[in-house]
């Protein structure tokens, strides 16, 4: 726990002081949403039809831009490869990263909700489900992200590679969060979309650190 | 039990490691007929090499000889072509966990993060090695490093980099350390002084396997010399 701790600290030491890590995706983020009322013209109706779409695959690319550097430099300069030899505690290590991969990338985009929410002009009951489907499907996109970033460190042109190994991954969760704010803008009952998020995201927990671990191993073998 | 690191200071902490099993003369790492294949070209082949309690083992060799390759393999971080690798009179694949906590393996690559200063560099390998905290300030001056705990690590000359890179030995609690190239870039008083430190890690019982181009100039009492061959 101490060393869980530790790690944390570290992480968050990092993300203070290497910012363009993850302002840039929440930058991304925010100018991918505002170039679609631009490109398909800024009529209410049609955005807000397309908003649940727009939300999410913005969303996806924006976390998947912020892991591609999450294990490069600690992969680079031997961390990673010393940590493996001395059987040194990874999973400490990757449950840091992802902690703070998921308050870096995840969490932002959950506080920027109402300015998408008014951005694709999304009324409350659409509002209230975006909240609910970013809060549910992040920390899943952070683990899956996670999972990529790691199976492809020891890559040189990794980032292209991570976006064709791990975007169809996300299908199952751009699926059921689209659907779930599309039924809360008829407002029709989503406790069923929600409820699969909450087990994907609960599977994804038990089994992803692990395929980090893993993956890390066989990278610096 | 004996301190690994004392500093004469009421604020400083003293460490009690929890002793490894100090038998002089102990096999710790045996490796047999170990082949080495690296693009068609054979490294090594049915090389033997042992290491004791109290021994350290330098393997020498030309650039490209493969000695880098020789203490990856010994690091159990890749494995060896043809050979059988033994810790304490058990395979190496066998007890492969025991054998990784009892390594200290400091690589090619520094293991430090350029962006984070010395202090939280060191910080970090101590809570990775599961060390309590003690008083890093005392060690990094006994490093020659005073002054510079709170400057990002990119900004520091390569040899003060290394000398972040090896404090980890001054408080680990592993008994064997494989090093890679330790003494590059470090300057004349840096490598007595890891010399120094090396002699009372052996004295304790530890083994250390290190590459190095450099002739040692402290004697150690129990030394062996690997020569690793070019071979085309």
């Amino acid at each position: 726990m101490v060393v869980l701790v530790s790690f944390i600290q570290r992480e968050l030491r990092l993300l203070a002081r290497q910012k363009a890590d993850w302002l840039n995706p929440l930058l991304f983020f925010v100018i991918v949403l505002s170039l679609f009322p631009l490109g398909v013209g800024p009529e209410a109706n049609l955005l807000r039809i397309m908003a649940p779409g727009i939300v999410w695959i913005a969303a996806l690319l924006s976390v998947l831009l912020a892991a591609e550097r999450l294990f490069k430099d600690d992969y680079r300069n031997g961390v990673i490869e010393q940590l493996v030899a001395a059987r040194q505690p990874l999973l400490s290590f990757v449950l840091a990263k992802l902690l703070t991969n998921w308050l870096s990338t995840g969490l932002p985009l959950v506080l920027l909700s109402p300015v998408v929410a008014l951005l694709l002009n999304i009324e409350t009951a659409g509002f209230v489900a975006m909240l609910l489907t970013l809060l549910l499907g992040t920390p899943l996109l952070s683990l899956l992200s996670v999972m990529g970033a790691a199976l492809t460190v020891s890559a040189d042109k990794g980032g292209i590679l991570l976006a064709l190994l791990i975007l169809p991954l996300y299908i199952p969760l751009l699926i059921f969060a689209s659907a779930a704010m599309e039924a809360a803008a008829m407002n029709m009952p989503y406790h069923g979309q929600l409820a699969i998020m909450l087990a994907m995201l609960l599977f994804a927990m038990a089994l992803i650190p692990m395929a980090v671990i893993s993956a890390l191993k066989l990278n610096v073998s | 039990m004996r301190p690994i690191f004392i500093i004469v200071d009421s604020q400083s902490v003293v460490i009690t490691p929890q002793p490894f099993p100090v038998n002089p003369g102990q096999l710790i790492l045996q490796g047999t007929a170990l082949s080495c294949i690296r693009q068609d070209r054979v490294l090594f082949e049915q090389l033997n090499v042992s290491v004791q309690a109290g021994e350290l083992v330098q393997i020498a060799g030309k650039n490209g000889a493969g000695k880098s390759s020789l203490l990856r393999i010994l690091a159990g971080l890749a494995q060896p072509d043809d050979g059988q690798l033994g810790y304490q009179q058990h395979s190496l694949s066998d007890v492969a966990a025991e054998y990784a906590a009892n390594l200290c393996y400091i690589g090619h690559q520094s293991g430090i993060h350029e962006q984070l200063t010395a202090l939280e560099n060191i910080s970090f390998w101590r809570a990775a090695s599961e060390v309590d905290q003690a008083d890093d300030f005392a060690l990094l001056a006994k490093l020659g490093l005073a002054g510079l705990e709170d400057i990002p690590c990119r900004m520091l000359s390569a040899g003060q980099q290394r000398r972040v890179s090896l404090a980890r030995l001054w408080f680990t609690r592993r008994q064997l350390w494989i090093l890679d190239e330790p003494f590059t870039a470090l300057d004349q008083s840096a490598i007595n002084m890891l010399q120094q430190h090396f002699v009372e890690h052996l004295q304790q019982g530890g083994a250390i396997v290190i590459t190095t181009h450099q002739a040692l100039s402290v004697s150690f009492p129990h030394q062996t010399t690997l020569e690793l061959a070019y071979r085309w």
